[in-house]
């Protein structure tokens, strides 16, 4: 009998899920059909979907693998008031209509279950190893942290994916980022993506899932994996996957979707078994050493386009391709930066701590233990927005929210925010603003505005600073809180 | 969905590399419920520059979009391909696209061709020296020719196919009903259920 073949995580999620294998015909395979466990839904991508399958009198297939909440237009003041603008409020009451008509379960605005699609899964235990994630939003690879394969679909498949539970899917190439050794601190997850994306480039995962692996990544929390995991798709990924471990275990056990009793001890055996073998094959390998890593931030229009937040703002001369020539070219003209100028020098007049990258209880608690007790630039706006209803109530269980309110930032509702400016919290024009969200692209925040990408706790300490700080840059030591 | 097999019209020269589905439209206009009535919202920003090229008289009834390496990055919403759709772009052209507008693309049936960047800027070359020239895309032979400009580009046979058929997927994955329900008999048994909630 021949050994099988080693596989790697990603590979042995898609085997487990074929519910019909393409056809091999003139040297080229046809998708695969992959069934879907859980699929994610929020009001922006999938009202044409609903209106699909209403037109064509097709019933949601499997309701108890589908999940919906409202996040993207949802305001983050006053939420007890009928939304504001007419627009925003029609396609969330749209989602409403359809998850009623279609007997899909919802979590609505003022709900405590409430918040970004991609901290709620997580959040209720949906979101488990070996599983395939779906969900109309590219930032679905956010729940590969937990060893799931999970993609951003668009409309048409989010369509699909409720009429059938299944996608056609052309086999993914893979790719091994390793970070080996162990972070300073001051640095986090968020700064590990942001030199990824910039040494493979928006478009170096094009076509790969990623998996990421080595000591650096053990070390970090369910909450840290899932920010890494969640910016895959910045570096062009469909999907970004960490290998579950006693961490992963540890984080699922107990929410309330977590299998009980039996169930558990099975699923835990299974989940151990999807670990990419020894002496299984990537296409391609990168490897990146995290005892080197400072804060990374980024200077330019997108995420690829950062630097350490001690090094200056590149010159497009310094790049050879000229595509990146142009690129940058046009970059530092939107965002009003010259050359040479030290990313540190760069004042900015916004922090906003919120979006699926970073708004969860670690994000806050971080956050918080830098400001606490210290005082805000006067010139700074600081925004607070939980990635979920139950992440607020939590750290409000925790005195964050006084810690940041002391501090002069204003402690706001769940939901996406400033991340894109669908609601009312924008930037405006000509704006800078330091974000833990993960697109910093032309007007993303608003029209006009210029977005620095940044972790919660240089967020922190670029609002005490109100320059681009790290958290080392915060020379006097706080008073020790009573 | 209409089948096509080739397309024919005036090429858009966009010099820009990265241009992300945020730019093609923007999220304010994520809003709307429906699927069509996006021609307005397509580049909004991008728009009100008098120098943008779908300002030019000669480009604003382009059909083919030839833009620079990784084209439709960023957020998954199908509105942008909508949104070309609505202007009145029936094909793309660059040598790199992010994976889910490529895939959304292939859905509504707007073509998006593959070439390799040199090939991209002898079309953009042939556009910007004779504004308002056609290019045709020929998704038959897979070729690409503009003015002196003739190549291929690569697309895989079954989307291929797809498009040229007109067909919809989900009635072609409907056709596998048998299998789909045989999987779900076989579902690991302590999958996560959403229903009935558990909170
Ligand atoms: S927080 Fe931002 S990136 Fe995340 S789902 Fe909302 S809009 Fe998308």
């Amino acid at each position: 009998m021949t050994a099988e073949k080693p596989l790697t995580l990603a590979e042995k999620v898609w085997r487990d899920h074929v519910v019909a294998p393409g056809e091999e015909k003139d040297g080229q395979r046809s998708p695969d059909l992959l069934y879907i466990d859980l699929h994610l839904v929020h009001e922006v991508t999938s009202p044409q979907a609903f209106e699909g399958l209403r037109l064509a009198g097709r019933p949601v297939r499997r309701p108890d693998l589908t999940i919906a909440t409202e996040d993207h237009n949802t305001p983050t003041l006053e939420i007890n008031k009928p939304i504001a603008d007419p627009v925003s409020k029609k396609q969330v009451d749209t989602l409403r209509a359809n998850a009623e008509e279609f007997g899909v379960r919802i979590h609505s605005l003022g709900d405590d279950d409430q918040g970004i699609v991609h901290v709620v899964g997580p959040q209720l235990g949906l979101t488990q190893p070996g599983m395939t994630v779906v969900c109309g939003d590219s930032h679905t690879s956010t729940h590969g942290a937990f060893g799931a394969l999970a993609m951003g679909i668009g409309t048409s498949e989010v369509e699909h994916v409720l009429a059938t539970q299944t996608l056609p899917l052309k086999p993914f190439k893979t790719m091994a980022i390793t970070v080996d050794g162990t972070l300073k601190p001051g640095v986090s997850s968020k700064d590990i993506i942001l030199a990824v994306i910039a040494k493979i480039g928006t478009g170096g995962g094009q076509g790969y899932v990623l998996e990421y692996r080595g000591e650096a990544i053990r070390q970090l929390s369910m909450e840290a994996r899932m920010t890494i995991c969640n910016m895959s798709i910045e570096a062009g990924a469909r999907a970004g996957m960490i290998a579950p471990d006693e961490t992963t275990f540890e984080f699922v056990k107990g929410r309330p979707h977590a299998p009980q009793g039996e169930d558990w001890d099975a699923a835990v055996e299974y989940w151990k078994s999807l670990g990419t073998d020894e002496g299984a094959e990537f296409d391609v390998e990168v490897i990146l050493d995290a005892d080197e890593l400072e804060p990374f931030v980024t200077w330019g229009t997108n995420p690829g386009q950062g630097v350490s937040l001690n090094d200056a703002v590149p010159a497009p001369g310094d790049f050879t391709d000229e595509v990146d020539r142009d690129s940058a070219e046009r970059a530092l003209t939107y965002m009003d930066l010259e050359p040479g100028t030290p990313m540190k020098d760069i004042r900015v007049d916004t922090v906003f701590l919120g979006s699926c990258t970073n708004s969860r209880m670690e994000d806050l608690r971080a956050a918080a233990d830098i400001i606490r007790g210290r005082d805000k630039d006067p010139d700074i706006r600081m925004i607070v927005v939980p990635g979920s209803q139950r992440v607020r109530l939590q750290a409000e269980a925790e005195g964050l929210d006084q810690v940041f309110k002391d501090f002069g930032a204003e402690w706001r509702f769940a939901g996406c925010s400033m991340c894109l400016g669908m609601n009312p919290d924008q930037l405006a024009p000509g704006e800078r603003c330091a974000s833990t969200s993960n697109r910093n692209f032309e007007g993303r925040q608003g029209k006009g505005g210029r977005t620095h990408l940044v972790s919660p706790v240089v967020a922190a300490a670029t609002a005490i600073r109100g320059t681009l700080s790290a958290p080392s840059d915060i020379l006097n030591p706080a008073p020790v809180p009573a | 969905m209409e089948p096509i097999t080739t397309h024919t019209g005036v090429g858009v020269p966009l010099r820009q590399s990265n241009v992300d589905t945020d730019q093609i439209i923007p999220a304010v206009y994520l809003k709307r419920i429906t699927k069509t009535g996006f021609d307005d919202a397509l580049f909004s920003s991008w728009r009100k520059n008098p120098d943008f090229v779908l300002n030019q008289p000669e480009y604003q009834h382009g059909t083919v979009l030839v833009a620079g390496p990784d084209f439709g990055t960023g957020s998954s919403r199908e509105h942008a391909v909508w949104a070309l759709k609505d202007y009145g772009f029936r094909a793309v052209i660059a040598s790199r696209f992010a994976d889910i507008f490529y895939g959304n693309s292939a859905k509504q049936g707007l073509l998006t061709a593959k070439v390799a960047q040199t090939d991209v800027e002898l079309i953009w070359k042939e556009l910007e020296n004779t504004p308002g020239a056609e290019v045709t895309v020929d998704l038959e032979s897979r070729t690409v020719r503009c003015g002196s400009v003739d190549t291929t580009f690569e697309i895989d046979n079954y989307t291929r196919w797809r498009l040229m058929e007109g067909l919809d997927d989900i009635s072609l994955t409907l056709k596998e009903e048998s299998s789909i329900r045989e999987f779900e008999a076989s579902r690991l048994p302590f999958k996560p259920k959403t229903l009935p909630a558990r909170i």
